[in-house]
C-alpha cells in the first residue's frame, strides 16, 4: 500500500446529512450521514446492495432521497434536478454516446452550459490531452476500446469543471491490467484539476489504492470512514475487518487492553472486547509460518499452498480435531515454494494490534 | 474449415437465387406486362399509367393515400416514441402494459375495429369535417403492433437509461435528451416503423371502404372493375414506391454507418 499523495483543495465541500432511502420494505440508505472535503477523493466501499451507489445517485440527483438532505458548498441541493447540480459523472456501464464522436462527447456538457463552439472544442481538446487520447477526438465510441471509452467519460465529465465528481465504479467492466492503469490515472487526474470526488466501488483494492478517505458501508449505513491506512489498520467493526483485507479468527483471551493470541501477547484496538474470551482478526501477513526440520512435528500442518507471485498463501492447520484452528499466512514466495501440504511448520503471530469481538 | 465452396455448391446457390428473384419478380413483371399490353392486338401503351395522373378520382384517391401515409407516420413517432422512451426512463414497469396495448390491434379483426369505432368516427367527422383524412386516426391504430416492435428493438439496442442519466448530468434537460442524445440512436428503428407505416396505409382497403372513403386501395378496386389494367399499374406503383422507400431506408442506415467508419480513417 502507498501512501497518497498530496491533494490540492480547490474543490467543493458536500455534505450527505441522515440520508434515508425506502423502497418498498428496503432500506437501501439508512441515515448515511458523510462529509467530504475540497479537493478530497472518498471512496464507498461495500457489498452489493450496501447503499453506496444509491448514495452517489442521490448526490447526482438521479435518485430521491426519502429524507436527508445534500449540500454541496453550502447550498442545498435536496430538490434540485441533476441537470442543475453541476456536476460530473462517469458511469459502470459505457456511457458515450454513440452518434456523436469523442470530441463531441467531451463538449457535450459546454454545449448545454451555452460556450460557443471554439471555446467548447479548445476545452475538449485540452480534457482529452488530460486523459491522453488527444488523437482519438474525431473517433466514435465504437471504436474505441473500454479503458478508452472511459477515459473520454472521464474526460467529458471533467471538462464543465464540476463542483463534485462521482465516479460509480467505472473500472468494473475492465480487464485487470486496464483497470489497474485507469485506477491511478483517475487518481493523477483528480489530484491534477483537484475536483471533490466521491468514488464508488465494490473492489477495496481500488479504495485502498486511490482514496484519500474509505467508507465502509453495511446494510444502508456508514460503518466506518478513515484513510486507508488507518482502516485496514484498525477496523472498527468484525464487519469492516472482515471486508476489507482478509482475516483469519483465531480465540483470544482479552485482559488489560491485551489479547493473548497463539500465546503473543498483542495490543488490542479501540473496539475490541474489554476483557475476557473472545475471537481475535488477525490479518494473514500478521501470521507467521517458519518451516521445522530434524523430525520436528512443529505446531501445524500445511493444508495447501497459493502462489500469488511475489507473495504466497499458505494454509495451515493448527490442532487436530473440533479444536483444529485454519490459519491463513500471507509469506513471501521464496519460503512458499519450498512448502507443500502435510508439511509440518511452527505458526505464531506478529505482535501487531488486534480487534478482538465476542465469540458467536 | 476454410477454403472456397465448391462448384457444386455455387450452381445450387446460383440457381436458388434466381429461383427467389424470379418468385418475386414475375407476378411484378406479369403486372408490368399485363398493365401495359392490349390484349386484342398485342400492343405496348401506357395510357393506363397515365390513367395513374389522368383519372381524376383515381389521382385523388392517390394523394389521399400518400397524404394519410404522411399524417400516419407524423402521429405515430409523436405518439409512440415520446411514450417508449418514457416509459423505458420512468415507468419502466408500465412497459408491458404499454406493449399489450400496442399489440392489440394485431389481435382484432380489422372488421371488428372498424364496426367498433364507426360512432367514434362519427364524432372525429362532427369535429373535423368529413374528410378521408380523419382516417388517420384509425390508421395510428392500425400501425401501432409494427411500428412498437421497431421502435422497441431499437431501444433495447441502447442502454437508454444510461445515456439520459450522462446527459442530464452533463446539464441536459429531458428534451434535449430526448431530442439529441435518445432520437439521433433510434433513427433507424423511427425510420424502420415509419416505412412499416407507409406500406401498411398505401395498402389498407377495410377501414377505407367500410368507413365509405375514397383512398387508393378502394379505388383500385373499384377501378379494377370496369379498367383492369388501370388498377393493375396503380398497385404495381405503389409496390414500386415502397420499395422505393425501403431502398431509401437502406441507404440512410448505410450512409450512417459509412459516415462512422470514416471517421477512423
Amino acid at each position: 500500500m502507498t501512501e497518497s499523495p498530496a491533494r490540492t483543495e480547490r474543490g467543493t465541500p458536500v455534505e450527505l446529512t441522515d440520508l434515508t432511502r425506502v423502497y418498498g420494505s428496503i432500506h437501501a440508505l439508512d441515515g448515511l450521514t458523510l462529509h467530504i472535503d475540497p479537493g478530497e477523493l472518498v471512496a464507498l466501499l461495500g457489498p452489493s446492495g450496501c447503499g453506496k451507489t444509491t448514495a452517489l445517485r442521490i448526490l447526482a440527483g438521479l435518485d430521491r432521497a426519502t429524507s436527508g438532505t445534500v449540500a454541496v458548498g453550502g447550498r442545498d441541493l435536496t430538490g434540485v434536478p441533476a441537470n442543475k447540480r453541476d456536476m460530473g459523472m462517469v458511469f459502470q456501464a459505457y456511457s458515450l454516446f454513440p452518434h456523436m464522436t469523442v470530441r463531441d462527447n467531451v463538449a457535450f456538457g459546454l454545449k448545454m452550459r451555452g460556450r460557443d463552439k471554439a471555446a467548447r472544442n479548445r476545452r475538449a481538446d485540452d480534457m482529452l490531452d488530460l486523459v491522453g487520447l488527444t488523437e482519438h477526438g474525431g473517433r466514435f465510441a465504437h471504436q474505441l476500446s473500454g479503458g478508452q471509452q472511459q477515459r473520454v467519460a472521464l474526460a467529458r465529465a471533467l471538462a464543465v469543471e464540476p463542483s463534485v465528481l462521482l465516479l460509480d465504479e467505472p473500472l468494473s467492466a475492465l480487464d485487470a491490467k486496464v483497470r489497474s492503469q485507469l485506477r491511478d490515472e483517475i487518481r493523477r487526474v483528480q489530484l491534477e484539476v483537484g475536483t471533490t470526488t466521491l468514488f464508488v466501488t465494490h473492489d477495496q483494492e481500488e479504495a485502498l489504492a486511490v482514496a484519500d478517505r474509505v467508507g465502509v458501508m453495511n446494510q444502508g449505513r456508514m460503518d466506518q470512514i478513515a484513510a486507508p491506512a488507518d482502516l485496514y489498520a484498525n477496523p472498527a467493526t468484525p464487519f469492516v475487518a472482515e471486508f476489507v483485507g482478509l482475516n483469519n479468527k483465531v480465540p483470544a483471551t482479552v485482559d488489560g487492553g491485551r489479547a493473548q493470541v497463539l500465546g503473543v501477547s498483542v495490543p488490542v484496538i479501540e473496539g475490541s472486547l474489554s476483557a475476557g474470551p473472545g475471537i481475535a482478526m488477525v490479518r494473514p501477513e500478521s501470521v507467521t509460518v517458519a518451516e521445522v526440520g530434524g523430525g520436528d512435528a512443529g505446531n501445524a500442518r500445511v493444508t495447501s499452498v497459493n502462489f500469488l507471485g511475489p507473495i504466497s498463501r499458505v494454509y495451515c492447520r493448527l490442532g487436530e480435531g473440533d479444536g483444529a484452528i485454519d490459519l491463513m499466512a500471507q509469506v513471501a514466495s521464496s519460503l512458499a515454494t519450498r512448502l507443500t501440504p502435510g508439511d509440518p511448520v511452527v505458526v505464531g503471530v506478529e505482535p501487531t494490534a488486534v480487534l478482538v469481538v465476542a465469540a458467536p | 474449415m476454410t477454403g472456397s465452396p465448391s462448384v457444386g455448391f455455387r450452381v445450387f446457390r446460383a440457381v436458388f437465387l434466381l429461383a427467389c428473384v424470379a418468385f418475386f419478380a414475375l407476378p411484378l413483371v406479369a403486372m408490368l406486362d399485363f398493365s401495359t399490353k392490349i390484349p386484342a392486338t398485342g400492343e405496348r401503351t401506357f395510357a393506363d399509367w397515365q390513367a395513374l395522373v389522368t383519372n381524376d378520382s383515381l389521382r385523388e384517391s392517390i394523394i389521399v393515400s400518400v397524404e394519410l401515409a404522411v399524417l400516419t407516420v407524423a402521429g405515430m413517432v409523436l405518439l409512440l416514441v415520446p411514450t417508449m422512451i418514457w416509459v423505458r426512463l420512468r415507468v419502466p414497469r408500465a412497459t408491458r402494459l404499454v406493449e399489450f396495448l400496442c399489440l392489440l390491434p394485431l389481435t382484432i379483426p380489422a372488421l371488428v375495429i372498424v364496426v367498433g369505432i364507426k360512432n367514434v368516427m362519427a364524432w372525429v367527422n362532427y369535429y373535423i369535417g368529413d374528410t378521408p383524412l380523419a382516417l388517420t386516426f384509425p390508421y395510428i391504430i392500425l400501425v401501432l403492433p409494427f411500428s412498437y416492435r421497431a421502435i422497441d428493438s431499437a431501444l433495447s439496442a441502447i442502454d437508454v437509461k444510461t445515456l439520459s442519466e450522462a446527459a442530464r448530468s452533463l446539464g441536459a434537460g429531458w428534451p434535449t435528451v430526448f431530442v439529441r442524445i435518445v432520437l439521433p440512436n433510434i433513427v433507424g428503428g423511427v425510420l424502420g416503423a415509419a416505412t412499416i407505416t407507409v406500406a401498411l396505409v398505401l395498402g389498407e382497403f377495410t377501414f377505407g371502404s367500410l368507413l365509405n372513403y375514397q383512398t387508393m386501395p378502394v379505388e383500385i378496386a373499384a377501378i379494377y372493375k370496369v379498367q383492369a389494367r388501370a388498377a393493375v399499374a396503380a398497385a404495381l406503383a405503389s409496390i414500386i414506391l415502397i420499395a422505393v422507400l425501403l431502398m431509401l431506408l437502406s441507404y440512410v442506415s448505410r450512409d450512417r454507418r459509412t459516415r462512422e467508419g470514416r471517421a477512423t480513417a
